[in-house]
């Protein structure tokens, strides 16, 4: 029994430190994971393999980002509520949150596009609410491309270079480099309407791209596409990422694309910043319920339970189901006056382990299995609540069967009930 | 068997589809092409109205050939085209110009808008009228206001009246080039025009580069409705100046309601709108296919690159 349960531990981390190995930096592993992501999608690949990397000389420090205090009013409406950012060099950062929690208004603020309440944007340590769009020095993509209808691909991607006045052959040479690197390099001459979606998501890129603009902002860039093609640009865009060296900030709320593609992760609700960190912080430490919730696909389980001691050990239990509380967790639940508590359990920190013994098991009776493919996601019964586990698909269960999974102790996660805030 | 049913389907929408278009296609038959032959059959013929057209006699192109050798019908067909050239042109001028500066979300702009439009809404005799009273040589606003600065007043509707009535003209049809031009304006797609503004357009360069290109399909049915109408322009003109004086301002479809009612040749009258019909043709056809030729090179040349590249 004691040898099952270190052998999930040691896999439980090892999962983890792969999470971790996810780092700009660490080129080689990277480029081959996402390689191999590429290949499992039927890409072709020869745009990637040789290409001369532009603006990605490292020496050029990109300049800092920062956001005080800033405010968004509507008439009496408050959309942002003091928001405060800070964004390292060459950082990309992805904001992330449902629908109408202010993250594509804080990058329109950023970008020009919408005038500033309160507070204050700094680009190297520059005051620039007041200055209009073109002199903030910032490419953005938008969600739906924002082509020029009638320009075709070069000269959508030219435009800025061409409203600065920049001597044509150097533009030509410009754009046929953006080009080869994006594989757009047929397409110079069509017009937008003659293209695919993917091919516009493209050509939009191409024309942030050619401007060698200090910062980078993406407005939910893919949210257009299918899920397929949306799959394939999401790899496309972290290898950019590896090629240019800027300043990006990315918004979004597709939790899979922050988690893939960002350095930071900010997670916005309702006009604030819950949290931010790198997806690894965000994963495994969870500042409140809402951020653990939001993070992750399937999301974690909640469930109300009650803190209880025995034998110097600490439980929480809702009648159904009793999870003993491990580690550091254990030492701050002890501390805590109150015994109400919310537990959160990731669906993928479950096992299916028929043969264990009540402790740090939890049975749950199966409503309906999910197949996705190499995993099955089961959807069960866990008193009045509803609890998701991720399993493998070739794990025999029966629909109705009440269940013995595993619990992965060390990641399960308490908050408190009527703040939310983890414990 | 599946097969022969959709045939049978498809035909029957095909004649289901003609059986609605017929109502429109009988009042079209009587309402335009009837007219339109009856014309064409009369402009052969030395026709008075006291006449049936079945009594007139047959002259052949007489009416045509007539009017070929008539220095005063040139003078007309040269008064209309300066007209009709001059007014689309600075209508179409301040038209854009306004839309183009009224696009934006001001208090009091709805008010602003409907004010401006107020012009083609009013009756077109009233609008002779009004300008009649405008251009007074002494009781005239225009002479009035020009007096109090101690300056003379102008004979705007002697010497200067064709300018006089382009004039007017501009006033009462420059607000339909400036609903349509902004109806155009505001159909444009705001990313597009804000992926310009970062891109580092001024404001200036977002009109040259961006609204002006993706409008123009819009602009470009729009002065040929106007350089249509302006050929046929009557009311205010005969309400002013009555074509004076002289031939000054007398365009073409004056000259044909007059020589139709004053002196009485209908066949002559015929020929001349049949003239105007023409000319008219020529030109719309004339600017369509100068923009399908433009796009056709454009097209060209992109093709052309593509091989190149």
């Amino acid at each position: 029994m004691a040898a099952n349960d270190s052998a999930i531990t040691k896999k439980g981390r090892a999962i983890r430190k792969d999470r971790m190995i996810r780092k700009p930096d660490s080129t080689s592993r990277h480029d081959t994971a996402i390689r191999d992501s590429l290949s499992k999608l039927d890409i072709d690949f020869h745009f990637c393999m040789h290409t001369i990397p532009i603006g990605c000389n490292k020496t050029i420090q990109m300049p800092e980002l920062q956001l005080c205090g800033l405010v968004k009013r509507y008439g009496a409406v408050q959309v942002l509520h003091r928001i405060d950012l800070h964004m390292e060099p060459n950082e990309f950062t992805v904001l992330v949150g449902p629908s109408g929690c202010g993250k594509s208004t804080t990058l329109r603020m950023i970008a020009g596009l919408e005038t500033v309440s309160e507070g204050e944007i700094y680009i190297d340590s520059r005051p620039v609410s007041h200055l209009e769009p073109k002199d903030r020095d910032l490419a953005m993509v938008f969600q739906d491309y924002a082509l020029y209808p009638h320009m075709n691909v070069a000269n959508n991607m030219s435009f800025a270079l061409r409203l600065k006045r920049e001597p044509k052959p150097k533009i030509d040479a410009r754009v046929r480099e953006v080009a080869a690197m994006l594989g757009l390099s047929d397409y110079l001459h069509r017009k937008p309407g003659e293209l695919s979606g993917g091919q516009r998501q493209r050509v939009a890129m191409g024309r942030a791209l050619t401007r060698d603009a200090s910062t980078f902002l993406f407005d939910e860039p893919l949210s257009n596409l299918d899920a397929k093609l949306r799959g394939q640009m999401r790899a496309e865009l972290a290898l950019m990422r590896q090629r240019v060296q800027k300043n990006m900030i990315y918004v979004t709320h597709d939790q899979v694309e922050a988690m893939t593609l960002a350095d930071r992760i900010v997670v916005m609700h309702e006009g604030h910043i819950h949290q931010q960190g790198t997806p690894v912080d965000l994963y495994e430490r969870p500042v409140n319920r809402f951020v653990a919730g939001f993070l992750g696909t399937p999301p974690m389980n909640f469930l109300d339970v009650e803190l209880e001691e025995t034998d110097g050990k600490i439980f929480a239990t809702d009648g159904h189901i009793r999870v003993e509380i491990v580690g550091e967790l254990s030492v701050r639940a002890r501390k805590r006056p109150s015994r109400n508590a919310v537990l959160g359990i990731r669906p993928s920190d479950l096992s299916y382990r028929p043969e264990m013994v009540p402790g740090r098991t939890i049975d749950l009776k199966v409503l309906v299995s999910e197949y996705v493919g190499t995993r099955s996601v089961l959807i069960c019964e866990c008193g009045q609540a509803r609890f998701t586990v991720e399993v493998k698909s070739e794990t025999p269960i029966a629909l109705g069967e009440t269940v013995r999974f595993a619990v992965n102790n060390e990641f399960v996660h308490l908050f408190d009930q009527s703040t939310a805030l983890a414990i | 068997m599946a097969v022969r049913i959709s045939v049978k389907r498809f035909q029957l929408s095909i004649s289901t589809s003609y059986q609605f278009l017929a109502p429109a296609a009988i009042i079209m038959a009587i309402a335009l092409f009837f007219p339109l032959l009856y014309m064409v059959y009369g402009s052969f013929r030395a026709w008075d109205p006291s006449q049936t057209l079945s009594e007139s006699e047959f002259i052949g192109f007489g009416n045509y050939t007539k009017l070929w050798f008539d220095a005063t019908f040139w003078e007309s067909v040269s008064v209309t085209l300066r007209f009709a050239i001059s007014v689309v042109f600075f209508e179409m001028i301040i038209g854009v110009g306004l839309a183009l500066m009224l696009d934006r979300n001001m208090r009091g702009m709805s008010f602003l808008r409907t004010l401006f439009i107020l012009p083609m809404m009013i009756a077109p005799v009233v609008v002779g009228l009004m300008w009649r009273f405008v251009y007074h040589p002494t009781d005239g606003t225009f002479n009035r206001w020009l007096s109090t600065f101690g300056l003379d007043g102008v004979d705007w509707l002697g010497r200067h009246a064709l300018l006089s009535v382009i004039v007017a003209d501009i006033w009462q049809w420059t607000p339909f080039i400036f609903i349509l031009a902004l109806a155009a304006l505001q159909s444009l797609p705001r990313s597009a025009l804000e992926a310009a503004r970062i891109d580092g357009a001024s404001s200036w360069q977002l009109i040259v580069y961006i609204k002006l290109p993706l409008m123009m399909p819009v602009l470009i049915v729009t002065m040929l409705l106007r350089l249509i109408d302006a050929f046929k322009v009557l009311e205010v003109i005969l309400v002013m100046t009555e074509g004076g004086p002289g031939l000054a301002t007398e365009i073409l479809a004056l000259r044909i309601s007059r020589t139709a009612q004053e002196f009485r040749e209908l066949g002559e009258a015929a020929a001349m709108s049949n003239y105007l019909l023409l000319l008219l043709l020529f030109l719309t056809l004339g600017m369509l296919a100068f923009t399908r030729w433009q796009e056709a090179r454009a097209e060209r040349e992109g093709r052309r690159a593509e091989k190149e590249g």
